[in-house]
């Protein structure tokens, strides 16, 4: 199966998935949305953009990953555990897959201008190397709290020849970055497309994310049954937004005893309110164009997400993953910033690898279902991306400056 | 008294509606009471009573920072039906302009069924086209209330016939490209997008995103039926009772300089 053909679990024409998706946008974007379906639905079956895709996931992103064995770290998880080593790409991290395929359509669509949010910085990163790379006008809107928090990135970006423009309205993290890019869309949208990061938003971004992901899960399933032999007992990834685990949850869909766990970040803990477990904790609602899990309050008030990681503090979540949430398919539940901070320590450690924080989840997640899989069972980590950026993080929280020892 | 009476009543003077803006709960609930009921006073046909959401991504600054303030106060839902009825007891006309998401929370069909009770006469979609609907088709029949959704220079002929069928009482037309914000000059693209939604539909159309003064109101009425006003209101507010009573009768008298259309 290649990595754009349609498939039984593709939304219907309007981009809905169950009850979940859809297209809760202003009219004034919907000959927007429209335009950029009917252009995919045209790429996707277009071997040439098909296999430009796959030139540069190749030749300029590195691909692919590899599939590593983590042996020592796997002692701590009572099971076998593979590392899909997304962190390897070129920027770090997964998110190169979907603003490679994106930034292709959006020429392909004739349009010069590339604007897009960011949080932590990776996706910014990963949007302006693209535009670079493909001579692309790129604008990232990032809240003023993250680019006081991520300087770094705002340097790499600008570095790319990216405009960063710090959003200082709101909470000013993420979600208002989403909002003033949707603000940037509505009044430029002729010449103007919106590379959205993540698997969410109105149709067909959650699709076309999805797929231009798709490739994790294909080359890990490949990878797993060369190197184990057999499929995994489970595939498990971090949840934000959700674009690293629907691109690997797909690679193993069909594949009905391998289960799907998505790993929410916990915060503080779901008692203290403050955390980002929005398909664990969440409710029905419509946020940033599509109908999905969020977190709200009794008015229907999108209320903050909280999270050590800033690339999985959303208080939305794809609206794919609210429908396997509810048809049983994948299974979700938060670990807390203290067990993915132990984790991230831990494969520091053991295994020579430094997690993103987001990726760190998803190893919490794992030493928390290995034990009950047992010494024969075998996981399948996504290793989401790398831990570069995270260091003033760590150095914080282990007090690594001060002679601290994680 | 319907949308319909509100037009017809404005067609028979030969001119255009005027459409006033503001935010429940903003700068306070009882404070947003007396600013409309001072906006219905001076010349305002209807009023469209916005409801406060954390995240109004059809907004720009003024309205957001309006928003923000309300649900800073403490504005609940349940606070907006006071404030309509508080417009429909002083003799006003409302209808509520939503995001999407609130209505959801609260209910649609309660929503709907409250907002009836309050006196309001509809309800303005920004981010809920015709396409994902169908709750709001159901709850806005039941309950008698006209449903107003927005049509955009970048819409088809296709979505303006589509979203002028399902529409109600009055269409939105959404002058410029972009968020609400006052602007200096009426977008050129106004115009044409009326002229093409009338191919469609024989409903009013009322005009917004942008306008600000009585000059502009003016221009707008040549060729719509209502003109609609937003964050000039907003910003008046921070003026006081004065200047939003000034603003009302200054765009009162616009919509009285130039001739309907129909």
């Amino acid at each position: 199966m290649g990595q754009f053909t349609p498939t039984p679990h593709d939304p219907d024409a309007r981009g809905h998935f169950g009850p979940w998706g859809g297209r809760f946008v202003p009219e004034a974007l919907i000959a927007a949305v429209d335009e950029l379906a009917a252009e995919y639905d045209k790429a996707r079956l277009d071997p040439e953009f098909v296999n430009e895709f796959q030139r540069l996931l190749r030749d300029f992103a590195g691909r692919p990953s590899l599939l590593t064995e983590a042996a020592k770290f796997a002692e701590h998880a009572g099971t076998r555990v593979w590392l899909k080593r997304e962190d390897l790409n070129h920027t770090g991290s997964h998110k190169i897959n979907n603003v490679l395929g994106q930034a292709l359509l959006t020429k392909r669509m004739g349009k010069q201008r590339v604007i897009a949010e960011t949080g932590a910085g990776q996706h910014g990163v990963a949007t302006a190397t693209a535009c670079a790379l493909l001579g692309l006008d790129c604008v990232v809107y990032m809240g003023e709290v993250d680019t006081e928090r991520q300087a770094l990135n705002v340097a790499r970006m600008r570095l790319l020849g990216a405009e960063v423009i710090p959003v200082k309205s709101g909470s000013r993290t993420l979600k208002d970055a989403i909002n003033e890019a949707l603000r940037d869309w509505v009044t430029n949208v002729d010449q103007t497309h919106y590379l959205l990061g993540t698997a969410a938003g109105p149709h067909p971004f959650p699709l076309l994310v999805r797929d231009f992901h798709r490739i994790i899960g294909i080359e890990a399933r490949e990878q797993i049954l060369e190197k184990a032999g057999r499929l995994p007992d489970a595939v498990v990834a971090c949840v934000g937004g959700g674009s690293n685990a629907i691109g690997i949850f797909h690679g193993f869909i069909d594949d009905p005893d391998v289960r799907l766990v998505g790993v929410e970040p916990g915060g503080s803990g779901l008692d203290s309110g403050s955390h980002g477990a929005t398909l664990t904790a969440g409710t029905p609602g419509s946020l940033h164009g599509a109908m999905s899990y969020v977190m709200q309050d009794d008015d229907g008030q999108i209320t903050e997400a909280h999270s050590i990681s800033a690339g999985l503090d959303y208080p939305g979540v794809g609206p794919e993953h609210s429908h396997l949430k509810d048809i049983g398919r994948a299974e979700y539940f938060p670990v807390t910033d203290a067990e993915a901070m132990e984790a991230f320590a831990l494969l520091s450690r053991t295994e020579g690898i430094i997690p993103a924080i987001e990726s760190a989840h998803a190893l919490a997640g794992a030493l928390k279902i290995g034990p009950s899989l047992g010494p024969d069972g075998l996981l399948v980590v996504n290793l989401s991306g790398r831990g570069d950026k995270d260091m003033d993080t760590a150095v914080e929280y282990f007090g690594l400056a001060d002679g601290g020892q994680a | 008294m319907s949308l319909s009476d509100v037009f017809s009543a404005a067609r028979a003077e030969s001119r255009a509606a005027l459409i006033g803006y503001l935010p429940a709960g903003f700068p306070t609930v009882d404070g947003s009471k007396d600013y409309l009921r001072s906006m219905v006073e001076s010349g305002c046909d209807l009023v469209e009573v916005g409801l406060p959401f954390s995240d109004p991504v059809m907004d720009g600054p003024t309205i957001q920072a309006a928003a923000e303030q309300a649900l800073a106060a403490g504005f609940r839902v349940r606070d907006l039906f006071d404030v309509v009825a508080a417009v429909t007891d002083a003799g006003g006309r409302a209808v509520v302009m939503t995001y999407w998401n609130p209505v959801l929370r609260y209910g649609v069909d309660a929503f709907a069924r409250d907002l009836a009770a309050a006196g309001g006469l509809g309800i303005i979609t920004p981010d809920l086209v015709p396409d994902e609907a169908e709750d709001w088709m159901a709850a806005s029949a039941a309950h008698g209330l006209d449903r107003t959704f927005l049509v955009a220079p970048s819409s088809t002929e296709e979505r303006i016939a589509m979203t002028a069928r399902a529409s109600s009482g009055f269409l939105y037309a959404t002058a410029v490209m972009g968020v609400t914000g006052a602007r200096d000059v009426v977008s050129s693209a106004a115009p044409e997008l009326v002229a093409r939604v009338r191919e469609h539909t024989s409903l009013p159309i009322g005009v917004g995103l942008g306008v600000r003064s009585g000059a502009q109101a003016a221009e707008i009425a040549g060729f719509a039926d209502g003109v609609i006003v937003g964050s000039a209101f907003v910003s008046a507010v921070a003026e006081g009772d004065a200047a939003v009573r000034a603003l009302a009768a200054d765009l009162a008298k616009g919509v009285r300089s130039a001739p309907a259309t129909v």
